[in-house]
């Protein structure tokens, strides 16, 4: 259906290996199952049945109306405002996954890039290094396979794989259902790994409080100018495989302007997952952002 | 692309506002869309095509508003089009980082009866 990525041709999201929509949570209604459709919740306008207390109104509701819309009077085409966010349901769903993280004390990151740019393996390692002080878990996702998941598993991170099938982006709800299989009390940061994609993933809040997009030395300087909108709400920018950036080419000075330009209010850092270069750095911007976030932490 | 999605979750949306209104048909759609949200125009229109067999939607027609990414000077206390996505000013040069336009996805208005 999508020519540039396969969006949409169906397939089906798996949570942990399970169907998504059979991995409870208590973040999404008993009633709602993984039909997108149902929208029960908050939309206001769909409400309205076994309503029978009086308004101030002299419109008597037990007279007669016509029994159906086909008996009434046909209505001519007329316009009628709407006026509403098309994917409020996920924004609705991401701003309860945010007050749960909130309630948990979890500092939750959406971390984003093309595929290939070192996600997991700069996650992994900021596990490792955050080991000891912070306790890390990790939502994983990817349109097929378990890979990713099982290179965090071997550094013994609880993780959760979520594959779309053919979705390219997480949604709040996917999030919410893989949060119910981590031990949330456990953790104190919980990294959330979108599917590698500079584009869909924009739009789609999961609830996080910091957008992390990284760009790799190899991908060339101009990223942030090709995909505007995604660096853009950014919180934080990593360049990632510094290490590389000599055999790369890499033009350090036009990348960080790139950035400057596109990625106003990021933070940027720059790292190597492989060498440790820059890691403190990040690692303690983390843990900054973790204690602000929860008094008690130490 | 994600376009697919956004179609399912407007004609959703609009078939319950329909409903409310109590109205059968929906004729015509009315988006707004940012220009920041990446969203393609074509490839809002060709899912349409596919996903509205079936729906109150099924004849209709999808009319998309482009919406200018615009930012906010406070040197000049005023707005412009950010037409390559750099947020510099045209009048006075000044790089401003507040986004005011070019976000929006939304179901303005729909054509029932």
């Amino acid at each position: 259906m999508c020519a540039e990525c396969g969006c949409g041709l169906g397939g089906e999201v798996t949570i942990g290996g399970k169907p998504g929509s059979q991995v409870a949570s208590p973040l999404i209604g008993a009633a709602a199952g993984a039909g997108a459709g149902e929208a029960p919740e908050g939309a206001g306008i769909e409400s309205g049945a076994a309503h029978d207390h009086d308004h101030d109104s002299p419109h008597d509701p037990s007279h007669p109306h016509p029994a159906t819309p086909h008996e009434a009077p046909a209505q001519a085409v007329h316009e009628v405002a709407v006026h509403q966010a098309i994917l409020a349901r996920n924004d609705r769903l991401a701003e309860r996954n945010r007050g749960y993280f909130r309630a948990k004390g979890l500092l939750a990151l959406n971390v984003l890039s093309s595929p290939g740019s070192g996600k997991t393996t700069l996650i992994r390692k900021t596990a490792e290094l955050l080991g000891g002080r912070l306790r890390v878990g990790v939502i994983v996702g990817d349109l097929a396979t378990d890979n990713d998941a099982a290179r965090l598993r071997e550094a013994n991170v609880p993780v959760v794989q979520i594959t779309t099938g053919t979705v390219c982006h997480l949604e709040a709800e996917m999030v919410a259902r893989a949060t119910s299989q981590l031990d949330v009390d456990a953790l104190d940061v919980l990294i959330i790994e979108n599917v590698g994609n500079l584009v869909c993933p924009a739009l789609y809040d999961l609830g996080e409080d910091l957008r992390v997009v990284l760009l790799s030395v190899t991908e060339g300087e101009d990223k942030p100018l090709k995909y505007p909108p995604l660096f853009h709400s950014a919180h934080v920018a990593l360049v990632t495989k510094s290490d590389l950036s000599t055999a790369a080419g890499f033009e350090r000075d036009r990348a960080l302007a790139n950035l400057r330009r596109i990625s106003h209010h990021a933070r940027v850092f720059e790292v190597s997952a492989r060498t440790g270069d820059g890691m403190e750095a990040w690692c303690e911007y983390l843990a900054g952002q973790h204690r602000m976030r929860s008094p008690n932490a130490g | 692309m994600h376009e697919v999605g956004i179609i399912q979750n407007t004609l959703e949306l609009a078939e319950r506002s329909a409903r409310a209104s109590g109205a059968t048909r929906i004729h015509r759609l009315r988006l707004r869309v940012g220009r920041m949200t990446g969203v393609v125009q074509e490839a809002l229109e060709f899912a349409f095509e596919v996903a509205r067999e079936g729906t109150m939607a099924s004849e209709a027609v999808l009319e998309v508003e482009t919406v200018p990414v615009s930012c906010w000077c406070a040197r000049c206390g005023a707005e412009f089009v950010a037409e390559d996505w750099v947020g510099v000013c045209p009048r006075c040069g000044e790089v401003s980082g507040e986004l005011r336009r070019g976000q929006e996805l939304e179901l303005a208005s729909l054509e029932i009866s």
